[in-house]
């Protein structure tokens, strides 16, 4: 219900029209014409503007995404870099000190201990130093921890220093149970025995170094070694020395990223990097959500111009159809009207020349029949034996009666045509309402309809084309007696119009009366109440036109079920009104 | 007597012959002719005081036989009556000179005494 009445109100008119229904066809299938329309209109205009959302949607999504990848990619760089570097400044170091230092100066415990604080000053992060010798032993330590003459022979990394000639350790806790890293660097004495200079380092600065990178929340950065054990604490997967639950990834020279999904199963960019000549790789690691999060802004934000566009640009297509289409509707409807209105003309005319002819010709036997009869009757009133014979006189009186009525007939017949030819004359209302009347007057006796003529004596005579209100009165008073049943009451009234050039006409009835709904299109042509019984629904329509024609104007009141009043205001002159008539 | 005479002009000869007959009757002496050419020939031949001229007829018809009489006979009074009449006819018949115009059919009595009048009136 509700949609149908919604609808329905923004239907318009040609819509519902249907073909067939009247005597003239429209040109064109409008409700066809409008959805062509609609259609072809949609298709230039609709199909690019989507085709180009869902190239631009998917371009947005990839550059998004790329976007990401890159910036991960871009600080896992950057950071490979700062560590790499922290990790070789130190190397370096230890690298310089067993390059220029003698062997005898570095077990010197005085010196060493000298030298450590060096190295603190100078590059920072050293924990304790000290000198193995290749059998393992520590002959020279500076360091919070007493470790001096500890044996290393058996350990891992002393081995791969030993064959390296450079070791850097995983981080581990070792004897001292604090995490730390360990830098070893072999040097050779001048007798060409071999030693190690051994570095510890404090965590700490590593982690700094992470923690420097400022991340946002679902980002998290950390270092692993090879075995995929944590080397600094990481934010969402464990902490130091644990190991994830993630595989290493795959080894590779630059810095790369892929997608994948952790153990908790949120997806996520990984971007890592290997760092050179250690065990340690840089994992960085992005959750998915952050990067939807940007696009699923964007993607709403498209989503919504779009659908926005669409339906503005829909609805204005709609909307010029529909007032294109209305308007050669309208068009089309006040052709068809012309054409229904010449056609009646035409038929008024041909049947007023048809009705002329008629009287012309039956005058001429009326005539002859008129005085044949009459010459009986002059010879039977000679003679004296007929004189009072009513058996011959009365049929000849009544013959001769007849040929009055059927003169009488002609003479009206001849009147009617006469006033469909156009020309503006003097015309007494009085005489022309009775003219019309008499059409009538049969009918009125039979269904015993009373007809009151009213028009004062102060109705002055109007300059006006007499056949247009005469027509005029034809049709109200026509309209009167379909409307009226038997023993009703038709009273046509006149009186000068308050404007001294104006008259004031109604023709009343006390008929059915219309309908409330239905008095606003009384004058629409086509519009009919009587359409079963033969109304065409251009009677009230052509009156309206001839009364404008003769620069008046017609209201209609009425009561259902008390009668109507139509009511007709007309200029005494009209030719002396036409140009304020027509334009209003 | 003779200054008297009306003469009847229609083409229908039963109409045209009846109503002699009946203006007979009415003392009123008629002559009657068939259509326009002979009508201009009797009044030519003889003189009358008044015409009932019908309108439509063939050959030379009413309108031009009027125009004629007012040129030629003035004084004759003519009285039109036809059939065909038109409001423009009627217009046309009076700026012309007609006597009167009457439509067909005709009641006798009126007829008849519009003639007695043109007779006065064409007897001049």
């Amino acid at each position: 219900m509700v949609k149908d009445g919604f609808f329905s109100r923004f239907r318009p008119r040609f819509w519902d029209y249907k073909l067939g229904a009247q005597p003239y066809q429209p040109l064109f299938n409008y409700a066809r014409i409008w959805i062509l329309s609609v259609a072809l209109l949609s298709a230039v205009c609709l199909v690019p503007l989507s085709v180009l959302f869902v190239v631009d949607f998917q371009l947005s999504q990839q550059a998004i995404e790329s976007e990401v990848t890159l910036r991960t990619v871009r600080l896992a760089s950057n950071t490979r870099r700062t560590l790499t570097y922290f990790i070789d400044e130190r190397q370096a170091a230890l690298r310089f000190i067993v390059e220029e230092s003698k062997f005898e100066a570095l077990v010197d415990p005085v010196h060493i201990k000298e030298m450590l604080r060096n190295l603190k000053v100078g590059f920072g992060g050293f924990v304790d130093v000290g000198v193995l010798l290749p059998s393992g032993q520590q002959v020279a330590y500076s360091g919070p921890f007493d470790l001096r003459g500890r044996d290393y022979g058996d350990k891992d990394w002393f081995k791969k220093t030993m064959q390296n000639g450079v070791y850097i350790s995983d981080v581990f806790l070792g004897y001292r149970n604090s995490p730390h890293m360990i830098i070893a660097v072999k040097g050779r004495r001048p007798d060409n025995k071999s030693f190690i200079l051994r570095g510890t380092l404090d965590i700490k600065r590593l982690i700094d170094i992470i923690t420097g990178m400022e991340l946002s929340e679902n980002c998290d950065a950390f270092v692993i070694n090879r075995q995929g054990v944590l080397q600094t604490p990481s934010r969402f997967y464990g902490d130091i020395l644990e190991r994830i639950d993630m595989p290493v990834p795959e080894y590779s020279e630059h810095t790369r990223a892929f997608e994948t999904t952790d153990s908790k199963g949120n997806k996520i960019l990984v971007g890592y990097a290997y760092i050179a000549d250690s065990p340690y790789i840089l994992e960085i690691v992005r959750m998915q959500d952050e990067v939807m999060n940007i696009w699923d802004s964007l993607r709403a934000d498209l989503i919504w111009f779009f659908l926005g566009s669409f339906l503005v640009i829909f609805l204005v297509i709609c909307g010029i159809s529909t007032y294109m289409v209305n308007k050669v509707f309208y068009a089309d409807q006040t052709r068809l009207r012309t054409l229904h209105r010449m056609e009646h003309t035409n038929r008024l005319a041909s049947i007023g020349r048809l009705a002329a002819g008629v009287a012309h010709e039956i005058n001429n036997p009326l005539a002859v029949i008129n005085e044949k009869a009459g010459l009986i009757k002059d010879i039977f009133l000679f003679r004296h034996e007929y004189k009072e014979d009513s058996r011959v006189m009365e049929p000849i009186d009544v013959i001769i009666s007849s040929v009055e009525r059927c003169g009488a007939i002609t003479k009206q017949l001849l009147g009617f045509a006469r006033h469909l030819e156009v020309e503006v004359q003097h015309v007494h209302l009085g005489e022309l309402v009775k003219e019309v009347l008499n059409f009538l007057k049969k009918e009125s006796e039979y269904r015993n309809i009373e007809q009151v003529v009213d028009i004062t004596e102060d109705v002055p005579c109007i300059y006006t084309d007499r056949g247009k209100l005469q027509q005029v009165f034809i049709n109200l008073i026509n309209n009167a007696y379909q409307a009226v049943d038997r023993e009703g009451r038709i009273v046509v009234r006149a009186r000068p119009d308050e404007d001294p050039d104006w008259v004031d006409i109604r023709v009343e009835d006390t008929g059915c009366g219309i309908a409330p709904e239905d008095i606003k299109k009384i004058f629409e042509p086509f519009f009919s109440t009587k359409k079963k019984s033969g109304g065409t629904g251009l009677g009230l329509s052509i009156t309206y036109g001839l009364v404008k024609k003769l620069g008046g104007m017609v209201y209609v009141h009425s009561e259902p079920g008390q009668g109507t009043v139509f009511n007709i205001k007309l200029p005494i002159d009209m030719e002396g009104d036409v140009n304020e008539g027509s334009s209003g | 007597m003779k200054k008297n005479l009306i003469l009847l002009v229609d083409d229908e000869r039963d109409f045209v012959n009846t109503l002699a007959e009946r203006m007979a009757i009415r003392g009123l002496e008629t002559r009657v002719a068939y259509d326009g050419e002979s009508a201009l020939q009797m009044i030519q031949d003889e003189t009358f005081a008044a015409m009932v001229l019908d309108l439509r007829m063939p050959g030379i018809d009413g309108l031009e036989v009027l125009r004629e009489v007012g040129r030629t006979h003035p004084q004759i009074s003519v009285i039109v009556l036809t059939g065909h009449g038109s409001e423009k006819d009627r217009e046309k018949c009076e700026s012309l000179g007609a006597f009167a115009y009457l439509n067909k059919p005709v009641n006798i009595k009126d007829l008849a005494s519009l003639l007695k009048k043109a007779q006065e009136a064409g007897g001049k």
